[in-house]
């Protein structure tokens, strides 16, 4: 980095991190609530079935996956902290090995509806705004999983160092966030189904 | 070797190496510097508006005369929505990106965004956004297999917008030209946020922040709130088209309203993200040429947070036509009536700082000047528009036109012009004639008014908008003439505005690093500032360093 981007002085530099990727949440968030609302706005609207209620089954392994790597990815950052690479290492493989658990659950689950159930997003209004929603996590799980790959490569090659904590943590903010738009689509989506 | 020989051979003492214009163009693709990226945003929105000018100039020859044959329906739908959409997002949205990203690191100390490269591709997505809006012409497929450009209108209400009434591709580079844009949008309001959070220079705490920054600042948080939504919104309608969702497809239980909610808790908002600017440039150049500080600091600062706020709780008064429960009317006026509080709060504020001054009637003081008189009009029909009965007449008439017009030109674009003819001398280190500037001055708002103030009227008279023509006979007609006879007058501005330009980049009157006797950082440095901005980071002590910095003996912050 050149001295052109150095942070104002008094302000630590990993602060440009943080609000940077606060920001990008803050504009995730809005993203995702229009999915959401127009979930919610549409629910028991379809003309034709299937119905949530006759083909959700709620997803509890891989909500317990999701939750869960936000714990291991604590961790991980935890023993980064404390000059562990290893234990960074093993807690990090296990946040992304969850995430995976995760989008493996949800291709089954897609793989159920799309292929048994006949469920497709232009099926009805429920199949439009389910996929579109749950599609919209996955495919941010799946970034999520990128990043987190390309961390433990740099790990593995040795590039990573308990001095860059604070720009691995800046990463788990993504992942938290992911973690808690799942929360809320598990609340909206599943839950009301029940 | 050839670039080497040629820079060797012409570099003499005191004579800057002037490189080939391929390395020059070079550097401009390939920059990060801010002050760059900001001129590249304000000029590609220069060109933008001017070829929107020209549409909108077309459409009102159209309009002259009753059931005249200058356009043919296609082509006069066309030429309105590519005008909506490029003035807000290839005008207004560039105005504001580009200002801020040339003043906001000048103005805080520093020496550039938080993250210059993001910033640089932020630019980049909006550019070829734009572009690829306007390929339609040629690569989209419309109704008869020629090139069409979208035709739905900006806020391209669905039915309208599927695939059974909107053939072809036209309608699919509206959704992906302004989708790529908004990407770069947010990109660029992340960086706006973190910049400003991060890197002021030592002593700029937020209560001493010009307040040019401060408003620039909330207004980059709005398109955060505010923007991802209409991509979001985007994607559904992509969904619709291209994999058979049924988000706003009514025959399987859609609805058409949904997108009108999504389309417009962006579009209001949208609306404050492009005037803020605005008020930001009246707040710098107002204290400037009335030699006063700006009256109610503090008070500003909460004006324009109220007015994030608010913004974002207005969006149905675009849709009380659509037939919405009383209650939801009433609530969405009443926030619309609120919100002209804090905005009239503004204008005091404005009134007050110039109250007692020494009022220095320059090309940019001129420009707010008028300003200030004609967005109080643009408030005061919005207000009327706000009344829920009112509206249901008005709605969908000339009297709306009429009225974002005056907000958007006579509350942006003039202030627009204010900030040109203000910061042009730091940005090229030349003065702007200022001859020519009150000749552009004049015309402009001579032609300005004569358009738009008539405008109301064939409003008031049922004209609809939107229509490509309409018989004589219904009282419109000289109505109509005034307001295309307007449109001339303005082009005469705009020819005087441009010829400004040019001529003085090659020979205008050199500026000096601080022309105006103004008090902001930017003025510290040299015309035009370094890459670097700063040789050495400043420090301030009060909201007007430079004015501490030339009077020793009666600093600001002996006051603070």
């Amino acid at each position: 980095m050149s001295t052109a981007a150095a942070t104002g002085p008094g302000v630590p530099e990993n602060m440009r991190g943080r609000i940077g990727m606060a920001s990008l949440i803050v504009a995730e968030i809005s993203f995702f609530a229009v999915f959401i609302v127009a979930y919610l706005f549409y629910l028991g609207k379809s003309t034709t079935g299937p119905q949530p209620g006759e083909v959700l089954k709620t997803p509890i392994a891989a909500t317990i996956c999701l939750l869960a790597s936000s714990v291991t990815i604590a961790i991980a950052l935890r023993a980064l902290r404390a000059g562990s690479l290893g234990g960074f290492r093993a807690w990090w493989l296990a946040t992304i090995l969850l995430g995976a658990g995760f989008l493996f659950a949800t291709a089954l689950e897609w793989h159920e509806l799309i292929h048994e159930r006949g469920l497709t997003i232009a099926t009805n209004l429920f199949g439009t705004t389910f996929y579109s929603l749950v599609g919209f996590h996955a495919l941010h799980v799946t970034l999520g999983l990128c990043m987190l790959a390309f961390v433990l490569a740099a790990s593995l090659r040795g590039r990573l160092q308990p001095a860059d904590a604070e720009r691995t943590e800046i990463l788990s903010w993504y992942w938290h966030f992911v973690d808690a738009v799942w929360v809320a689509v598990f609340s909206v989506v599943y839950l009301t189904a029940r | 070797m050839a670039v080497l020989d040629r820079s060797l051979a012409s570099s003499s003492p005191g004579e800057a190496v002037r490189l080939p214009v391929a390395s020059r163009l070079h550097d401009w693709v390939v920059t990060a510097d801010h002050k760059k990226l900001g001129l590249m945003y304000i000029a590609s929105g220069l060109v933008f508006f001017l070829v929107a000018g020209v549409m909108a100039s077309m459409m009102r020859i159209q309009l002259a005369f009753p059931q005249n044959d200058f356009l043919g329906p296609n082509t006069f739908n066309r030429l309105m929505t590519m005008h909506g959409t490029t003035m807000v997002f290839f005008v207004g949205m560039p105005m504001f990106f580009g200002f801020a990203n040339y003043l906001v690191p000048l103005q805080i100390g520093a020496r550039d965004l938080a993250f210059p490269r993001l910033n640089a591709f932020g630019f980049w997505m909006f550019l070829f956004g734009g572009l690829l809006l306007y390929f339609s012409a040629i690569g989209s497929e419309g109704l008869y297999g020629a090139g069409s450009t979208p035709d739905v209108g900006w806020f391209a209400y669905a039915p309208l917008t599927s695939r059974t009434f909107s053939r072809g591709n036209a309608t699919d580079y509206w959704i992906l030209g302004i989708l790529l844009s908004s990407v770069g949008s947010t990109a660029t309001a992340i960086n706006l946020v973190t910049t400003v959070a991060t890197m002021r220079c030592p002593g700029m705490t937020l209560r001493r922040m010009p307040l040019f920054v401060w408003i620039l600042w909330v207004d980059a948080i709005l398109v955060l709130f505010v923007l991802s939504p209409l991509t979001a919104a985007q994607v559904m309608l992509l969904f619709d088209r291209f994999l058979g969702a049924h988000f706003f497809d009514t025959q399987a239980g859609g609805s058409a309203v949904l997108w009108q909610h999504f389309f417009w808790f962006f579009g209001h908002p949208e609306v404050y993200v492009l005037i803020l600017p605005a008020f930001a440039i009246a707040s710098e150049v107002i204290p400037v040429f009335s030699r006063k500080p700006l009256f109610g600091y503090p008070i500003m600062v909460a004006a324009t947070i109220c007015i994030g706020m608010i913004s974002m709780s207005v969006w149905v008064h675009h849709m009380f036509v659509v037939g919405l429960e009383p209650g939801a009317n009433t609530f969405f006026a009443a926030s619309t009536m609120a919100i002209a509080v804090p905005t009239g709060i503004k204008i005091f504020n404005w009134l007050g700082t110039m109250w007692g001054g020494r009022i220095r009637f320059r090309v940019p003081m001129l420009w707010c000047t008028a300003f200030l008189v004609e967005f109080v009009l643009a408030g005061l029909t919005g207000v009327i528009l706000a009344t829920v009965p009112i509206d249901w007449q008005l709605s969908d008439s000339y009297f709306v036109v009429a009225h974002f017009h005056f907000v958007l030109i006579g509350g942006l674009l003039f202030n627009i012009f204010a900030a040109i003819y203000y910061w042009f001398p730091k940005a090229t280190g030349r003065m702007l004639d200022e001859g020519l500037g009150r000749k552009h001055f004049f015309w402009f708002v001579l032609g300005f008014n004569l358009t738009f103030l008539p405008m109301h009227v064939p409003g008031l008279l049922g004209m609809p908008r939107r229509i490509y023509t309409y018989m004589p006979g219904r009282g419109w007609d000289a109505w109509n003439l005034v307001v295309t006879a307007g449109v001339a007058v303005q082009a005469v501005g705009i020819l005087f505005f441009l010829w400004n330009v040019i001529s003085s980049l090659r020979g205008g009157e050199p500026a000096g690093d601080d022309p105006w006797d103004a008090w902001t950082l930017e003025w510290a440095t040299t015309s035009p500032p370094p890459e670097y901005n700063f040789e050495e980071i400043p420090t301030v002590r009060s909201r007007r360093p430079l004015w501490d910095l030339k009077h020793p003996e009666d600093p600001d912050w002996r006051w603070e």
